[in-house]
């Protein structure tokens, strides 16, 4: 049924909808998630954490700067997170800017890494600020080089200025145009919606629109994927299933550096959404710099000490 | 494979727990003659052997703080006993985990709760009170007041040290001296006290603590040379206190229990409501006097949040209270158990549904899993009665109005909850409730600066913020 039966896709439906979903006591949920991040994770649960969040990376370079050679790398990388230890999983996806989605999947297919999709930002990333044209343009573009997955941007502007309708056609068209082949991913730039009450309409309109996943940030505007905002998230897709019975994946993205900050992630999902959503297909961590550290966690799980950075690969 | 988490348990390595205490009277710990056990209610391990106080020795810690109050605590100057109260207040600070594991061990609370809200939570009790030291005369109670005198103090065994902190720290502030008894079940943490106390090089008899059980209190309540009662715990027993003060000159103050509603409204933000109704009724397994132990809840939500609710308690972790994951941990005692075993099957009888998560308990120490009961009714007794346990009563209304009548209609008014997204509608409903604290999205929120009691037979008088202040002093002339 088009949008699960919950609108009928006009403007005035999709505005009674957003208008009837409870506010977002913001006290109430920064004190959730801060509760949420005494959660003590060590031992064994630690280790099925490190391995589960490595498998749930979206290993990122959004880069000017970036090149063919660092694509590359990038995608070795991701196969093989740990060229010493094979029994570390390989990331959730390649990240990269739409020109370098056809250097990534053919890297990939070539490296024995064709389980690992490619995910393209799209719709004039990060910024939005381009024509439907220009957008669609874009997303196919992405989609005949072989992404499999799509992170596109919303206009915050439209969002910000209630044109609602316009946020939510956006979708539905770039949705269109990845059809069975690849994965939508929609962003928010939750830093610049700002307020929680609009990270959770976000959340449904991207939801009703056909998201498959949503996603705090950018990673170029902070802050980011912080706790109480992946929090929101977690409970709108928690929600969702309730009333539409499909399950939508979360992706926070920005911000998140570190094991702990990764473990933390791992504790909200756990406790909010529930254990379906811990698997890559469901939740996943836009990052780069977090993938050494959890390599470097994962050693000394194994070892009993921290190994010099040196063995651990830049990327 | 679902995302388990390992037992994390804080280290007992930072306590030292002696066999056998005493009291501490006059700057000395003296030894008892009758002894009681102390038990972990998680495990009913013995932890030690507790002094009986008789008449013999609350005589002794009587004298003792009336010596000091002549001698010594009476010729200080505000700052001077500011400053003892400031070097406790740190040395709690710096022993905090000492403190939080002997509380959950003593008590069965979490740890997750001893070391973030207790602890510190007393700790800042001691600073702000230390603050008002030398500041009294602009504390609004006139030219004129004074300390009492000798204050006897009898504490509760929900919150051990924190309701120390809020009896002791005010009556040091103002010039009294103290004899203090701490619960039957929970006595480890004033012992510890008293070594900061020392530490804190406090003179000789300006706190005494004599541990016992009712009986021991009963002395302390009807001893002559008492000049204040201050009590906390149930109203059964501070009806009794009130009853043996009448026609004395003694002053009291009595922090009761309560029946507190959480109004919740159909314009609430609601994930947030179901939280704050989780921490109003499973904070400390429900023993506080101040839980929100009546969900109210607006009928027209009433079905989607309780299906919200029970979802959310089902990821309650109930067990050993020293994992630093455990929400839930044990009830204190073996009695306390009893009583809320005892009105559950009230409710039960009186036709309320009951509902608890699928919860493994462990098989020896005190442990009820966190309850609700839906279709209660104001007739049914667990509408009524403090259960004082992890029991939540569940009663709808159909308008703001009915809501508020049957917030109201208890013989308690300690504290209650109003939830609503709406700005004008909580305010309304604040002016409405007949309860002492009242908080409007957000629940169990506890601060020094903040005078705290009770409507009703909740209580008399204020503990805490400038008003509470007052209590421990004569001669008030205005506030």
């Amino acid at each position: 049924m088009k949008y699960y039966g919950l609108i009928d896709g006009s403007d005035s439906s999709l505005k009674e909808f957003l208008n009837k979903l409870p506010g977002v006591d913001a006290v109430g949920a920064d004190a959730r998630a801060a509760m949420l991040a005494t959660r003590s994770i060590k031992t064994t649960s630690k280790r099925w954490a490190i391995d589960t969040a490595i498998s749930m990376v979206d290993l990122t370079t959004l880069e000017g700067a970036d090149t063919v050679g660092k694509v590359q790398a990038l995608c070795a990388k991701a196969v093989r997170p740990d060229p010493t230890d094979l029994s570390v999983p390989s990331v959730g996806a390649v990240c990269v800017y739409n020109d370098m989605v056809g250097v990534a999947r053919k890297h990939l297919d070539s490296i024995g890494g064709a389980h690992v999709p490619v995910a393209a930002v799209s719709t004039a990333f990060p910024s939005g600020r381009a024509s439907m044209k220009v957008k669609i343009q874009d997303t196919q573009d992405a989609i005949d080089a072989g992404a499999g997955e799509i992170d596109m941007v919303i206009d915050r502007g439209a969002f910000l200025s209630g044109n609602y309708i316009e946020v939510f056609n956006e979708i539905v068209a770039i949705k269109e145009i990845c059809g069975e082949k690849a994965h939508l991913k929609v962003i928010f730039e939750t830093g610049e919606l700002v307020t929680y009450d609009n990270v959770r309409k976000a959340s449904y309109l991207a939801m009703l629109a056909g998201a498959d996943f949503i996603k705090t940030s950018t990673g170029k505007v902070a802050p980011a994927a912080t706790p109480p905002v992946v929090l929101v998230m977690l409970e709108a897709v928690r929600d969702f299933y309730e009333m539409a019975g499909v399950r939508i994946g979360v992706k926070p993205a920005g911000g998140i550096r570190n094991t702990k900050d990764a473990i933390k992630q791992l504790v909200l999902v756990n406790e909010t959404a529930g254990p379906e959503w811990l698997t890559p297909s469901l939740f996943r961590i836009g990052a780069s710099a977090l993938l050494n550290d959890l390599l470097m966690q994962r050693m000394k799980m194994d070892d009993g000490y921290y190994a010099s950075p040196q063995y651990v690969t830049i990327d | 494979m679902t995302f388990e988490y390992a037992p994390a348990p804080e280290s007992r390595a930072s306590v030292t727990i002696k066999p056998k205490y005493g009291y501490y009277i006059g700057g000395k710990f003296v030894a008892g003659e009758k002894h009681f056990p102390t038990i972990n209610p998680a495990t009913e391990e013995v932890l030690s052997s507790i002094s009986l106080g008789g008449k013999k020795d609350v005589d002794a810690a009587v004298k003792a703080a009336k010596k000091a109050l002549d001698l010594h605590w009476s010729k200080l100057s505000g700052r001077e006993r500011g400053k003892y109260l400031f070097r406790i207040a740190r040395i709690l600070q710096e022993r905090a985990r000492e403190f939080a594991v002997l509380e959950s061990l003593d008590n069965g609370k979490p740890i997750r709760e001893s070391r973030d809200v207790d602890v510190p939570l007393a700790a800042a009790h001691f600073f702000y009170h230390a603050g008002w030291a030398d500041k009294l005369e602009f504390a609004g109670v006139g030219t004129k007041a004074k300390p009492h005198g000798v204050v006897g103090q009898i504490i509760p065994w929900n919150f051990p040290l924190l309701m120390l902190a809020w009896k002791v720290a005010p009556a040091l502030a103002t010039g009294n001296t103290v004899v203090l008894k701490p619960a039957e079940t929970t006595p480890l943490t004033a012992l510890l006290f008293a070594e900061v106390c020392e530490q804190a090089g406090l003179p000789a008899g300006v706190v005494n603590i004599v541990t016992g059980d009712g009986s021991t209190g009963a002395l302390i309540v009807n001893h002559p040379g008492i000049n204040k009662i201050a009590f906390t715990g149930s109203t059964e027993v501070g009806k009794i206190i009130a009853e043996s003060v009448a026609g004395t000159s003694k002053s009291v103050t009595l922090e009761l229990g309560g029946k507190a509603a959480n109004l919740v409204f159909e314009d609430a933000a609601i994930d947030e409501s179901v939280e704050g109704i989780v921490n109003g009724i499973f904070f400390n397994q429900g023993h506080v006097c101040c839980a929100g132990s009546r969900l109210i809840i607006q009928e027209s939500i009433s079905d989607e949040f309780i299906k919200k609710l029970q979802k959310r308690m089902e990821k309650i972790r109930v067990g050993d209270p020293l994992d630093k994951n455990t929400d839930l941990g044990a009830i204190n005692s073996r009695a306390q158990l009893e009583k809320i075993k005892e009105l559950s099957l009230a409710g039960d009888a009186e036709g309320a549904e009951r509902w608890s998560p699928q919860c493994s308990l462990p098989d020896k120490g005190f442990w009820f899993a966190p309850t609700i009961f839906t279709g209660v009714t104001q007739s049914h007794r667990i509408a009524r009665e403090e259960i004082f346990g992890p029991v939540l009563s569940v009663l709808t209304f159909r308008t703001p109005q009915e809501g508020i009548d049957k917030a109201n209609n208890t013989p308690f008014g300690l504290s209650a909850g109003v939830w609503s997204e709406k700005g004008s509608k909580t305010l309304w409903a604040a002016q409405k409730l007949k309860a002492g604290v009242i908080w409007t999205n957000t629940f169990n929120k506890f601060d020094p600066t903040s005078p705290f009691g009770g409507y009703k037979e909740s209580g008399w008088g204020r503990e805490g913020g400038r008003h509470g202040l007052t209590a421990y002093l004569k001669g008030v002339t205005h506030e």
